[in-house]
This record gives structure tokens, C-alpha cells and sequence, in this order.
């Protein structure tokens, strides 16, 4: 009788529940779980130090224009026209350029390339699209248009895409991707490459 | 009396409550693994643009920031409102990133998948940016995400 009388009584854990309810909520508060998103870039190559004079020679009907002033103010410029564009002008310009569609002689030459589950296309992948900012555009400016940009592709790979394959280019195989990327390359230059051919 | 013993016996047995900690706890340690803590205090502004054309950034052990903007309230009586750049804890000049990127780099095993993400004001100058990325193309990180918020 007396054994029984000293043994010690259960601890009450009632309240560790309430102590970890307690870490939970200040781990919730204390994390982000936001998932950061970006739009993704690839920068090109550092320069070759051997090689001084890298300058491209591209033909100037190869070749759109998206200047950004000081004011974030937007000037395109090819062989078809130049002027100040709206933000809201410059993805169906894009992709106008970059299509082709009709095989202008204005608009970037076409070339047949030989692509893997494609055969054989009329591609433009000599088209440059020179983005050229100056020291005091507004980042936002510059942002925008580089949005509008990728957004512009995204719309091309996804149409041809849809057209050949039957699925958005995000539900593509990874070897279907890739002919779509070859017939649609992202060619969006920050350098500025000389011009020749045309009258200037 | 005895009804009352009766109704007690015939009333539902009270639910085992010993395994909600461990329930708690599980739930705790989901979260500490999924969510990352926030590792910088921010000494810049900024409100960073919105996109549609926006990637998630998966992997967040290969991401490194760099934060661009002016100084926040507190600070801006000491530093003023110029645009500054932010590594780590402290402000930097953009030639500096080189050695931030260099030393991020360190720690990463699989080094050619760094991602750069630069989280920079709206209002930010491009002259900024464009020095960041020069220093980020000599010193070999390509992979860049300008951080934005998603817009419809």
C-alpha cells in the first residue's frame, strides 16, 4: 500500500501542444514562404580580352531597334518605320519581326534550317532585337520592355507550338522544346552592333 | 446517485490528446524545411516591377540577391536618398559584386546553376543596373532573374 502512495505522478503534458503551437506560429511569422519570381535572363558572354574587335556585322533589315530615353520614353526602329511607340505596340511589332510571315524584303531574311521533328524551315534566326538604354531610363522602363519581349516569344513558341505538336510549349518534351527554341531563338542583343548594307 | 454513476459510464470516452504535440511538432518541422528564413535585413527601399512572364525561383540554394534602391526611412538621414546597392548585410559599390558573387559561390556545389536575382526599385537608374551587370558578365554569373511581382 504504501509502495503505491509514493509513486510519482504522470507529468501533465496537456500544454506541449500549446508550447508548439506556440514555435509553429513564430516559425510561420518569422519565414518567408513566398516564392520569389523573376523573369529569368541569360546575360551573354564576358568579351574576349584577345579578341578587341568584336563587332557583329549584321544586316540592317536583321536588325529592331528598342531605345529607351531618359524619360522611359520607347523608340522603335527597322526597316519598315521608326518612331515613339506605346509599351503596348512593341510585343505585335516583335513578333511581326520576328515571323516574317510574308517573307518581306524589309523584315529579317528568311534561311532554310534543318530542324530535328521540324525538317526543314524558313526560319529568321539572323534577327536581332538591340535593346539600348540610357544611363538614366527608369528600371521599370526597362523592364517592361524586356517583358514585353519575352512575352512576345513566349506567344510565337507557344502558337507554333500548338500548331505542331498540339500542346503549349510548356507541356512540350524537352527534344520538342528545343526544335521549337531553334525555330524561335531568343536573339535580344544590349550591345550595340554596327550596321551595314542599306542606306543608312 | 447511482444514476448519475450510470450516465457517466454510458457518456463518450474522452479522445487521446497525447500525440497531438508530436502532431504539432510534425507539422513545425514541415514548415522550418519548406520556408527559408529571412537572412538579410534590408537597409534599401524598394518596390520591385510587375511582369506576366514570370519563372519561379526553384532552387533557393543557388540564388543569390543583390537588392538596389534608395536607403530605407531610418537610415536615409545618414546615408540620403541616393541609390545604393545592397550585398549581404551591408552597402557596396558595383564593382564589389565580383567579390560577393565569388564568395556566394564558395558555398555551392553545383556552381554553374547560380542564379542571380536582382531585386531593384522601379525607379532605379539603369546606369546601376547596367554596371551590376557588367561586373556579374566578367565575373562568369549568366543567369540572371530581375525579381517581380506578378500583374495580370
Amino acid at each position: 500500500m504504501a509502495k503505491t502512495k509514493k509513486k510519482m505522478p504522470g507529468l501533465n503534458t496537456t500544454s506541449t501542444a500549446d508550447i508548439s503551437f506556440m514555435l509553429l506560429i513564430f516559425f510561420l511569422v518569422t519565414t518567408s514562404m513566398d516564392t520569389d519570381m523573376g523573369l529569368a535572363r541569360r546575360l551573354p558572354k564576358p568579351p574576349d580580352p584577345d579578341q578587341e574587335d568584336a563587332t557583329m556585322d549584321i544586316k540592317k533589315r536583321n536588325i529592331l531597334y528598342v531605345r529607351l530615353n531618359f524619360n522611359g520614353q520607347l523608340w522603335l526602329e527597322d526597316e519598315t518605320n521608326r518612331g515613339y511607340a506605346e509599351i503596348s505596340e512593341l510585343r505585335p511589332r516583335v513578333k511581326e519581326f520576328v515571323k516574317n510571315e510574308q517573307n518581306l524584303s524589309v523584315l529579317p531574311e528568311k534561311h532554310v534550317k534543318n530542324i530535328d521533328l521540324l525538317g526543314q524551315c524558313f526560319v529568321t534566326d539572323k534577327h536581332v532585337i538591340s535593346v539600348q538604354t540610357d544611363r538614366a531610363t527608369p528600371y521599370n522602363a526597362y523592364f517592361q520592355v524586356q517583358n514585353e519581349l519575352v512575352a512576345a516569344y513566349n506567344e510565337l513558341r507557344n502558337e507554333l507550338a500548338k500548331e505542331k505538336f498540339g500542346r503549349e510549349f510548356q507541356y512540350l518534351k524537352d527534344e520538342e522544346k528545343l526544335a521549337i527554341k531553334q525555330y524561335y531563338p531568343q536573339n535580344i542583343s544590349e550591345a550595340e552592333p554596327k550596321k551595314y548594307g542599306g542606306d543608312q | 446517485m447511482a444514476g448519475f454513476k450510470k450516465k457517466e459510464k454510458r457518456g463518450m470516452p474522452e479522445m487521446n490528446t497525447s500525440s497531438l504535440p508530436d502532431l504539432i511538432f510534425t507539422i513545425l518541422f514541415f514548415f522550418m524545411m519548406v520556408t527559408t528564413m529571412r537572412e538579410v535585413t534590408l537597409k534599401v527601399k524598394f518596390t520591385i516591377p510587375a511582369g506576366t512572364e514570370l519563372e519561379k525561383l526553384e532552387k533557393k540554394s543557388v540564388v543569390s540577391f543583390i537588392y538596389v534602391g534608395p536607403p530605407t526611412d531610418q537610415l536615409r538621414a545618414q546615408m540620403g536618398s541616393g541609390t545604393r546597392i545592397q550585398l549581404n548585410d551591408r552597402y557596396a559599390e558595383a564593382r564589389e559584386v565580383m567579390d560577393f558573387i565569388a564568395a556566394e559561390r564558395q558555398g555551392m556545389t553545383n556552381q554553374a546553376e547560380q542564379i542571380i536575382s536582382i531585386k531593384a526599385d522601379q525607379h532605379t537608374q539603369m546606369g546601376y543596373i547596367t554596371d551590376i551587370k557588367e561586373v556579374l558578365r566578367k565575373s562568369w554569373a549568366l543567369r540572371i532573374n530581375y525579381s517581380a511581382t506578378r500583374r495580370n
